[in-house]
């Protein structure tokens, strides 16, 4: 099964899939390998690792917060591969990784690194569709899954492009803004997941400012995966890989229910075409 | 299947690295700058507002005591110091906002390293009636405060950024986050040739009104086009603007300067260009001062506007295809370039031209008499008094017998 292939079968049918995000090398290069372990001891579906780098654009000041520390900690991309693989036995792993990172190591030279590593999916946030072109098709040689980012700003034609793109999953981004915890999620969201699922049959999953179990059980009705960043690093800034996984457990039961109950209503019509379906 | 129309790249550099949040702006941004730019009501409003309320054109000086000092190529100065808000950031701020108006924009953010980029967009804020924000970084509010003042006299916020060193690169990295966050209504001045695309080729095009007034100029004093263009580089717009016209056209050398800060060997310098590899920041594929990890390094120079890791993508572009020369000047010989042009010329020039004239001299020698050299005086020097004072004052001895011609 390649990379692609296995991070697609980490959506459940039955309920929407929890993602949580770390920051590779924060709070110390040991801790983050807890904070992993905690998040899969809280159920998550997948595990998302952000690769630090000093200008990350896309960042609100808790996820800077957290990279610069790491950098200081000497969380570099080997060791960021070496957490990879020490997880990825369990749970898919995904990258979050900025392009400059890619683009000095050599794209080829770091896809097949994190191939070897057992990482699934790349989410580049600095490489919209306009610039993916032959990366995408590396992806592809090295069974990778590319993971673009979809905005609230993404005209439908674009929604379209980006939804052929994404052999792994489509992370929609739920506000024009950076990441960073928010009291409730953004009206523009719900449109967004929609009119994402209408143009793709990858999973679509949800990023940016979720930040409470209720919040991730309003995106459960519409999104087949929920990413949780900055609200998690908060958490494990303040209490450690425990306190956070004492709150993901809480998210992953409100969670639960929800997808089911939307299942019965609308039978199949919000299912993603899962590897055991298309393909 | 959407195809790019304009890659916006110069050779392999440049391009639109930047999350899908901004892709919409910057599409918006471009089909409108493709609307107006030959749009003969917005192309009057520019050159009304340049001649009136700018000052264009520029004055052509020849430099006569430098040129007799150092003894080579006659040196020209093209006084981009005497555009109003003193540098020639306006010429980039002033059609910007045209755009920002036409397109509906209340609000305006920038950066700013000198603060003359910040000066010129709270001035043209000012002009058209917007909301204003610009980014500074917490090392250039101090080194730089006399343009901090001058912008909230002009009634802008002044945001200091915290992160990282505290300087140019920082705050470009904070008013792009502001502008994802405020992207519908939010027009972004950037103040360089950098940026994701179409930011390079927009400014590179409302600067190069500079090389196309040299290229006059030249004509209408010694009846030919110069032999060198001499000017300094961070991001790059002002060499840009003093460049373009000439680009590609036999017998006429372009130099930039770039900065080396307290020397190349020290690691604490600007030098991208000649120290950088390629690499992606801030929305651009450029020369890149990194870590073999790809991580970002932090520049240094004496003057704000040339501490900066990267460089516009269309120096990468002259550099690689060898249509411009790309050398470094550190911080003390900027101060010698300095105090130079203040004492032989009655000038005092920006940090950051100092570079420029600095360099000069090799090139009027290389050139030899006869030959004309034009220095582009990107800026004038009142906001660095304190910083230069600070570093001559070291040796102020030194200084009392340097008067006069020295």
């Amino acid at each position: 099964m390649t990379g692609s292939e296995r991070l697609r079968a980490a959506f459940p049918k039955d309920r929407v899939a929890l993602m949580p995000y770390l920051t590779a090398g924060y709070p110390t290069l040991e801790a983050a390998r807890e904070v992993g372990e905690a998040y899969i001891a809280a159920g998550a579906d997948v595990v998302e690792i952000g690769v630090p780098f000093s200008d990350p654009l896309a960042d609100g000041p808790t996820i800077q917060a957290t990279t610069t520390q790491a950098l200081k900690n000497g969380a570099d991309l080997d060791y960021c591969l070496d957490l990879a693989s020490g997880l990825a036995g369990r749970v898919p792993v995904v990258f979050l990784v900025y392009y400059n990172v890619v683009f000095a190591r050599g794209v080829e030279e770091f896809l097949r690194a994190a191939e070897e590593a057992g990482v699934s999916g790349l989410v580049v946030p600095d490489l919209p569709a306009d610039e993916v072109g032959r990366f995408a098709e590396l992806c592809g040689e090295y069974g990778v899954g590319l993971c673009p980012l979809a905005a609230p700003t993404s005209t439908d034609e674009r929604l379209a492009w980006i939804g052929k793109l994404a052999t792994g999953f489509v992370y929609c981004v739920s506000v024009a803004g950076v990441t960073g915890a928010r009291d409730e999620l953004p009206p523009g969201a719900v449109e967004l997941l929609r009119r994402t699922r209408e143009r793709t049959d990858a999973p679509v999953a949800l990023g940016f400012g979720i930040s409470s179990p209720e919040a991730a059980a309003e995106a459960a009705s519409e999104a087949d995966g929920v990413i949780i960043g900055s609200k998690l690093m908060q958490l494990v800034g303040e209490g450690g890989s425990e306190r956070a996984g004492d709150w993901l457990s809480k998210v992953r039961e409100a969670i639960v229910g929800v997808r089911q109950e939307l299942h019965l209503k609308n039978q199949d019509q919000t299912q993603p075409l899962s590897p055991e379906d298309g393909g | 299947m959407r195809q790019k129309v304009d890659t916006g790249y110069f050779g392999s550099f440049g391009g639109r690295f930047v999350p899908e949040t901004l892709i919409h702006a910057l599409e918006e941004l471009e089909e409108n700058y493709e609307r107006y730019r030959e749009d003969p009501e917005f192309v009057e409003e520019l050159e009304q507002l340049a001649r009136d309320f700018v000052g264009r054109p520029t004055p052509f000086m020849f430099a006569g005591r430098l040129t007799r000092k150092w003894g080579g190529a006659n040196v020209w100065f093209k006084r981009e110091d005497l555009a109003h808000t003193g540098a020639h950031k306006i010429n980039n701020a002033l059609g910007q906002i045209l755009l920002a108006d036409r397109m509906g924009k209340q609000r305006i953010i920038a950066e700013t390293g000198a603060g003359q980029h910040g000066v010129a967009t709270a001035t043209v804020a000012a002009l058209y009636g917007k909301e204003c924000v610009v980014y500074m970084g917490e090392e250039d509010i101090r080194r730089q405060a006399p343009n901090v003042v001058r912008m909230k006299l002009l009634g802008t916020e002044v945001r200091p950024v915290t992160t990282g060193a505290r300087t140019l690169k920082d705050a470009t990295s904070e008013a792009i986050r502001d502008w994802v966050t405020n992207v519908e209504d939010t027009h972004y001045i950037i103040g360089s040739v950098v940026g994701p695309a179409p930011y390079p080729r927009i400014v590179r095009d409302l600067q190069s009104v500079i090389g196309k007034e040299i290229e006059t100029q030249a004509r209408e004093r010694f009846g030919a086009d110069p032999d060198a263009v001499v000017a300094c580089v961070g991001g790059g717009s002002n060499a840009i603007g003093a460049f373009h016209t000439f680009v590609g056209r036999e017998g006429v050398r372009l130099i930039g300067v770039e900065a080396a800060g307290r020397g190349i060997e020290t690691g604490e310098h600007g030098a991208s260009l000649t120290e950088g590899k390629p690499g992606v920041l801030h929305g651009n594929l450029s020369y890149v001062l990194q870590t073999d990890g790809g991580q970002i390094r932090e520049a240094h120079s004496i003057s704000a506007g040339l501490d900066y890791p990267s460089v516009g993508p269309e120096h990468a572009y002259l550099k690689d295809e060898g249509f411009a020369e790309y050398v470094n000047v550190t911080d003390d010989e900027a101060l010698e370039g300095f105090k130079a042009c203040s004492r032989l010329e009655g000038i005092i020039p920006a940090l950051e031209t100092s570079h420029a004239i600095f360099h000069a001299e090799k090139v009027a020698k290389e050139l030899g008499p006869g030959k004309n050299l034009v220095i582009n005086i990107s800026g004038r020097g009142d906001k660095d008094v304190a910083v230069a004072a600070e570093a001559l004052g070291v040796d102020a001895q030194e200084s009392e017998e340097v008067s006069g011609d020295g």
